[in-house]
């Protein structure tokens, strides 16, 4: 209740309709690493929208660059890391930002949700430093911080909150810390909300659990989320759209509900057919062959051909524009033969 | 109720804990003390031929000096009247001075106590600066700061003391090369060169263990969480870092300062200091025993005293060091 009034009072802070913009735009990034003839690339013209109060997941294998262009949107490149294309959160050109203005951003626009949360939080502090630091650091007065602190471990379900503030991260359970960390990211009531893999180190009952308690309090506050996962499964499940990553490009962007009936690029089946289901049948369980590329050593045309069951000579020539197919938009020259 | 029964039992176990650190440390103290009173039977040479100088005495003579230093008593039970009466702060008679052990140190603790604190917040507040800002900045700064901590470490005490004298008291003439002044301003700018002479090698030390400490909490994803969240830099280093690198840092400033105890012996001989230092040296020369056996034991108390502190600090630092027992 207390959540949703807060909501409300923010969703138009200054009267005007702004809530037709997105949560987050990039278009067309790229991203290298050193300079000149030496350049490594990372990202290539990736493109990822998130709407306000949308849920869009980022799929890919390790090293595809899905955290790489969730901490984009934070302004956090690798070191020595150059960008270009357009990054905006909630309006902010984050590429442009200086570092008060990126401060200000991940203070009270964009929150982001990391993999593990034993790592997430200091170990030699306690949980209620942990939960108001991000409210402290935009000058909330402690008091009011821990208020809201004690408020949002009740909603996200953790039993004794005052009693947990005292308490020490070694003191709780992954999952009940990953809740703990939820809780830190909707702390600073963000238009959006980065969460790069975040049940991936958590057992599958809690993952469960948490991913419930994510859509909740993602749903109760309005945010955007972009949902940073390898499970194509559970970003199908959960998400509105899905964007699939291969080799630092988006390779498809769908719909999550068609992404299961018809993948459009031959990379969204293959990671289907990899994994496997509870549900139907038994199908035989394909792994790709090969292994995944960064896109530093990927192959010329299309970075997937070398691995493609599909790949034909037009493939290696230029890498292949995104086009509609179906309700998908794909990377693909021949989006007809992936789903017959 | 059942909370407080658990802090009650947690209480309890944590006086336990530090009853157990307590003697252990005791322990320590006495194993040491069998063999810094073992060391004088165990010495080439005779201690009372030492002591007189090769003059010619009467057997009734030598006698008496053997029964006077307990050298006429079977081991054990010289040890026993030794260490009864170190117990009650007397180390007997100085062989060479022919006062008091205790006295002897006592009146030399002024010069030496201030000499070792001294260069302690100097090789500390240096250290610890220069190991956060290279750790922090990294790149040439970083190798830079490697490079003057592996010097400073390598450059043994006597070739600094040496190289300041030359430089700073001899050359440039800013400070004296001996002597400790008198009240606190003088003392201080006389035992400065002494100070830094004995500091160089514990900055070198603690700049290298601290930049390892600190860079490999800076890595560390909380960091990078805390950034994520728009805490500012200062903060994050604060909160994130030094509070997180501090139980490593702890524990070599613990051994330092038994390393800078020691210190004490080439660098007051260097810079002609009337410390315990050179006290220690002075009557190693002359084998006077009862001296060497008191300084001696004092070194030992004071290493066990401050890393039994530095112990029973870490629980404060780390809440995941659990008392007595490893951590999970």
């Amino acid at each position: 209740m207390l959540a949703k009034k807060t909501l409300a009072r923010k969703g138009t802070p200054d009267g005007r309709a702004e809530d037709r913009r997105d949560a987050l735009g990039i278009s067309g990034l790229s991203l290298a690493v050193g300079t000149g003839e030496r350049a490594i690339p990372l990202l290539a013209d990736v493109t990822v929208r998130v709407g306000r109060g949308e849920t869009v997941g980022l799929v890919g294998e390790s090293g595809s660059g899905k955290s790489l262009t969730a901490r984009a949107a934070l302004g956090m490149l690798p070191r020595g890391a150059r960008a270009t294309g357009g990054v905006t959160v909630a309006d902010v050109d984050v590429l442009a930002a200086g570092r008060r203005q990126l401060r200000d951003l991940r203070r009270t626009r964009a929150s982001m949700i990391f993999q593990d949360p034993r790592a997430s939080i200091n170990p030699v502090r306690r949980i209620g430093d942990y939960l108001t630091e991000g409210l402290r650091a935009r000058g909330v007065p402690a008091r009011a911080a821990a208020e809201r602190a004690r408020d949002l471990l009740d909603q996200v379900g953790i039993r004794d909150p005052k009693g947990a503030m005292r308490r020490f991260p070694h003191e709780f359970s992954g999952g009940m810390l990953q809740r703990v960390v939820i809780a830190g990211a909707l702390s600073t009531e963000p238009e959006l909300l980065l969460a790069d893999e975040p049940t991936t180190a958590l057992d599958v009952t809690t993952q469960a659990e948490v991913v419930g308690l994510l859509k909740d309090m993602q749903r109760v506050h309005g945010t955007g989320m972009l949902f940073v996962t390898h499970d194509l499964d559970l970003a199908a499940a959960i998400c509105d759209r899905v964007y699939v990553m291969y080799a630092g490009r988006i390779v498809e962007e769908a719909a999550s509900a068609s992404l299961f009936a018809a993948p459009a690029h031959p990379y969204t089946r293959a990671l289907l057919e990899a994994s496997p289901s509870v549900h139907g049948e038994k199908a035989e369980i394909k792994a790709i062959t090969g292994r995944p590329r960064a896109l530093a050593e990927s192959p010329s045309g299309c970075s997937f051909r070398d691995r493609c069951p599909l790949a034909g000579d037009e493939c290696a020539g230029t890498v292949p524009a995104h086009r509609p197919h179906g309700t998908s938009l794909v990377a693909c020259v021949r989006p007809e033969q992936v789903t017959p | 109720m059942k909370r407080t029964l658990a802090d009650r039992n947690r209480k309890r176990t944590f006086a336990g804990w530090i009853g157990k650190r307590a003697l252990g440390g005791v322990l320590t103290v006495l194993l040491a003390s069998i063999l810094i009173y073992g060391a004088l039977r165990l010495a080439p040479g005779d201690p009372v031929l030492a002591m007189t100088g090769g003059r010619r005495l009467t057997p009734d003579q030598v006698e008496a000096l053997r029964h006077r230093y307990g050298l006429d008593q079977g081991f054990m039970q010289g040890y026993l009247a030794w260490i009864g009466d170190a117990l009650r702060l007397d180390f007997g008679t100085s062989m060479n001075y022919q006062t008091s052990v205790t006295s002897l140190i006592t009146n030399r603790l002024g010069v030496s106590g201030v000499l070792i604190l001294y260069s302690a917040v100097l090789a500390i507040v240096f250290g610890f600066a220069v190991a956060l800002a290279s750790a922090v900045k990294g790149g040439l700064v970083n190798r830079v700061a490697g490079i003057v901590a592996a010097v400073t470490t390598a450059t043994p005490t006597f070739v600094s003391a040496i190289g300041l004298l030359a430089l700073f008291s001899v050359g440039l003439g800013w400070f004296p090369a001996t002597g400790a002044g008198t009240g606190l301003a003088d003392r201080l700018w006389h035992l400065t060169l002494p100070a830094v002479a004995m500091a160089i090698v514990a900055f070198g030390v603690l700049a290298r263990v601290g930049n390892a400490a600190f860079a490999e909490e800076l890595r560390r994803e909380h960091v990078e969480v805390a950034r994520s969240r728009g805490v500012s830099t200062a903060a994050v280093i604060r909160r994130h870092v030094v509070r997180n690198a501090l139980a490593p840092i702890l524990t070599i400033i613990g051994l330092l300062f038994a390393s800078l105890f020691v210190g004490t012996a080439v660098v007051e001989t260097a810079f002609g200091l009337d410390g315990v230092g050179s006290l220690l040296v002075s009557s190693v020369s002359r084998r006077d025993f009862p001296v060497v056996q008191g300084i001696a034991l004092i070194a030992v108390l004071l290493f066990v005293v401050v890393n039994t502190l530095v112990d029973l600090a870490m629980p404060f630092i780390d809440p995941r060091v659990t008392v007595g027992g490893p951590g999970r």
